[in-house]
């Protein structure tokens, strides 16, 4: 019985073991980090750089360290350590700061806005011109009826 | 009259242009550097473009002026270039030769995993010195734009030949051998 229960405790140890190596290693893959850092021959991101040699190995070089149970902020810092911050694809990550990280964010906004208040713009002043053309042909609905009214009178 | 300078068609032409000036912009700066090729089409040659990289192996830096008074083939490289894998061992033979003669190859391995470059030399035994550019920034200045390329710098620190793909013996025997014959 003693032995029974014994094998069990072992047995439910083996099986618990991976689950808790697991647990300890940092879920992360490539697709997650592939899109955050560059292929830096190819100038795309990773995930974008398809049948290079360069791209191929520096994601046999993330799965390698993905195994090793780095997380992705280790991985990123490693690759930035290989290839340098220009491998970091994010605005933010290269750990400066600059202004052109701001940037990267703010001109599309203003971009869009200024966009947006232009087809505005172009929008008001079509119709306005719109307007005074319809008032300088504005006799023509009148003329219409005028027609409507002669052809009535003459049986056409 | 006709009003053609409204503020919306203005507005578009003025982005239309700075669209085609960006493109054009874009075009020219990514032109690589051809001055060594034009140089040499002159019949001149044209000094070679500092260089001071860290050691691949090993700590500290090595410039191309610490190789003054050498013919040096400094040849761009990289563990994943699969055409590197075939000059290599060739690059390696004219090293041996040229150490005699007052001449070196020099590696530099470009945007390239250490582990892998390191595997590399000592899958093909190569005894030159190598340079490590982790992030490339020696391609500009000397304009190299594949993998690999080979630029031989004379004793006087000139480029005399440029070699855009891999070297073979006729390039090493026709454009760097009499350049060994030099003095400095």
């Amino acid at each position: 019985m003693k032995r029974a229960v014994m094998l069990l405790a072992v047995l439910i140890g083996l099986l618990g073991a991976p689950a808790a190596v697991a647990a300890q290693c940092p879920r992360t893959s490539l697709g997650d980090i592939e899109d955050e850092v560059m292929c830096p021959v190819c100038g795309v991101p990773l995930a974008l750089a398809i049948d290079a040699p360069q791209a191929d190995r520096e994601r046999a070089y993330i799965e390698r360290l993905i195994a090793d149970c780095r997380s992705k902020d280790e991985i990123k810092a490693a690759l930035a350590a290989q290839f340098g911050d220009e491998v970091l694809a994010l605005p933010g990550d290269q750990g400066n700061d600059d202004l052109g990280d701001v940037l990267v964010y703010v001109i599309p906004a203003v971009g869009i806005v200024l966009a947006a208040a232009g087809i505005a713009f172009a929008v008001v002043r079509w119709r306005g011109a719109r307007g005074p053309r319809e008032r300088a042909h504005g006799g023509a609905p009148q003329a219409e009826r005028r027609l409507e009214a002669d052809m009535e009178r003459y049986e056409l | 009259m006709r009003r053609v300078l409204a503020p919306v068609p203005i507005a578009v032409i003025c982005a239309i242009l700075a669209l085609v000036g960006l493109l054009a912009y874009g075009l020219a700066a990514n032109e690589p550097d051809r001055r060594a090729e034009q140089s040499l089409a002159r019949g001149e040659r044209a000094a070679a473009p500092q260089l001071e990289l860290p050691r691949l192996s090993g700590a500290g830096t090595q410039s191309l002026a610490d190789f003054r008074g050498k013919v040096v083939v400094l040849n761009f490289w990289a563990s994943w270039c699969k055409p590197c894998r075939q000059e290599s061992p060739l690059l390696d033979r004219w090293h041996e030769r040229m150490k005699r003669l007052g001449g070196t190859v020099l590696g530099v391995d470009t945007l390239d995993i250490v582990g892998d470059a390191r595997r590399f030399i000592s899958e093909y035994e190569l005894g030159y010195p190598m340079l490590r550019d982790k992030d490339g920034d020696s391609q500009e200045s000397f304009g190299v734009v594949a993998f690999p390329e080979t630029f031989v710098i004379d004793r006087r620190g000139r480029i005399a030949a440029v070699r855009r793909g891999p070297v073979d013996e006729a390039f090493m025997r026709d454009r760097v051998a009499p350049l060994l014959g030099e003095r400095a």
